[in-house]
Order: C-alpha cells, then sequence, then structure tokens
C-alpha cells in the first residue's frame, strides 16, 4: 500500500525540510527521488510575475489519481505532489514531487511520470507577466506528446 | 435542470466572469456550449475554437460529446500547463 500526500497551497514550501522528512525512517525504503520546479527567468530577465490560477477541488483529484496511477504500475512506498498557487516570482519553487520505493529505477521512473501527467492532466494554469504585459502561458504539442510514453 | 458552470483562465477573462448557474435542457456539452454561444458575443469568441478548450465534468475531463446526465458543475478551461 503505497502513502500518498497531495498538497496544493499558496504560500511556499521547505524544499529541503520536505526532502528530510519524505519516507524518512522506512526500513522498506532504498530510494527517494525528488524534482522540485521553479519559475525560470525569460532570456533577457523581462519576466515579472508568474499567476498560478487553478481548480480547487479537482486539483487535488486530479493529483491524487495520478498519484494512484503511479502506484498502480510501480512499487512504490511513498508519493508526494506538492504544487502552489497564486502570485510566485523567478527563482521561486513552484512545485515538487518525491518517490519511494525499494530501488531506485521504480522510483526514477515513476518521477519522470507524475512530472509528464502534472504537466497536461492537472487543472492549473500559468499567466506570466512581463514589462510588456501578460499572457497565458500555451499548453505545448510536447507535453501532450510525452504522455504516449507511457 | 440547473448546472454550475465554471470558467478558468482566458476562458474566465473572455466571458468575464468566473461561475455561473444556468437553467439548461442540453443534454451535451456541445449542447451546452451552442446554448451559451447564442447568449452574447463574449461567449461565442470564447467558445470560437473549441481545439483550445477542455471540459470538466463533476471534475472529471471529458469529451465534448459526453453526456449531462446527473452532472451538476461543468467546468471550461485551456490545456492545463502544471509543473
Amino acid at each position: 500500500m503505497t502513502s500518498i500526500t497531495i498538497r496544493v497551497q499558496r504560500g511556499p514550501f521547505d524544499f529541503g525540510a520536505e526532502c528530510t522528512q519524505f519516507a524518512d525512517g522506512r526500513q522498506d525504503t532504498g530510494a527517494v527521488v525528488t524534482f522540485c520546479g521553479i519559475v525560470r527567468e525569460h532570456e533577457g530577465a523581462t519576466l515579472e510575475m508568474m499567476e498560478i490560477e487553478h481548480y480547487p477541488g479537482m486539483t487535488e483529484r486530479a493529483l491524487d489519481k495520478i498519484a494512484r496511477d503511479a502506484a498502480a504500475r510501480w512499487s512504490l512506498t511513498e508519493v508526494l505532489i506538492l504544487h502552489r498557487y497564486g502570485p510566485l516570482t523567478p527563482g521561486e519553487r513552484i512545485m515538487m514531487v518525491a518517490t519511494a520505493s525499494a530501488h531506485r529505477a521504480e522510483a526514477f521512473a515513476a518521477a519522470d511520470f507524475l512530472m509528464d501527467y502534472l504537466k497536461s492532466r492537472a487543472p492549473f494554469w500559468k499567466k506570466e507577466t512581463t514589462r510588456v504585459g501578460s499572457d497565458w502561458v500555451a499548453a505545448k504539442d510536447s507535453d501532450e506528446a510525452a504522455l504516449s510514453r507511457w | 435542470m440547473k448546472l454550475d458552470i465554471l470558467y478558468f483562465a482566458w476562458l474566465r477573462e473572455r466571458i468575464g466572469l468566473p461561475r455561473e448557474t444556468v437553467e439548461t435542457e442540453a443534454t451535451t456539452v456541445n449542447a451546452l456550449v451552442e446554448e451559451l454561444r447564442a447568449r452574447e458575443e463574449r461567449y461565442a469568441l470564447a467558445f470560437s475554437d473549441l481545439a483550445a478548450v477542455r471540459v470538466a465534468i463533476d471534475q472529471e475531463l471529458r469529451d465534448f460529446d459526453a453526456s449531462l446526465a446527473g452532472a451538476r458543475e461543468i467546468a471550461f478551461f485551456p490545456p492545463m500547463t502544471g509543473g
């Protein structure tokens, strides 16, 4: 039985503390993989803010489903998905995933899978504000295509 | 039947509201979209290209030909950009 934790929050999170606490003390876990997404500056340093909108209720359900799908495919002891919403500035941490398993191959594969699905199946939308104005980030065809490898 | 309709991201901005309750006889999402398009220009504009719109029925992603039977909450939004 995989222990699944989903957190959707406005405020920042302590990436170091999350990593330390994740799967801490478990004796059935030999590998932990973590990924952290960060607001990246545009070339030319024009990004002033990124606003993340989400669909409260559906977001948690969608993330839980993605985590459960991963747990059904790989032998995982724990899964964590944490995603922020609201206004963020370049350099801020947006989200993280962590996977724990007996062996590293499953933890790596599951983390990769979580990220691919999170990109295009979790109801988040990004709006970027630069010096010249603001606009919604368009989904990439490559994000949708990435799902076909699973 | 009464349906709660939610709009997100640029659909919310184009239509000008985050949610509304509508009385409809539509039996599919497509029929509901047709009703909305016929209402006002801003709806017609927001729903002009359905390839750029996704729909969820009661918080589950569905297709536009999905039935509205038993549905309570319909959400329209652009392709998602999480991560």
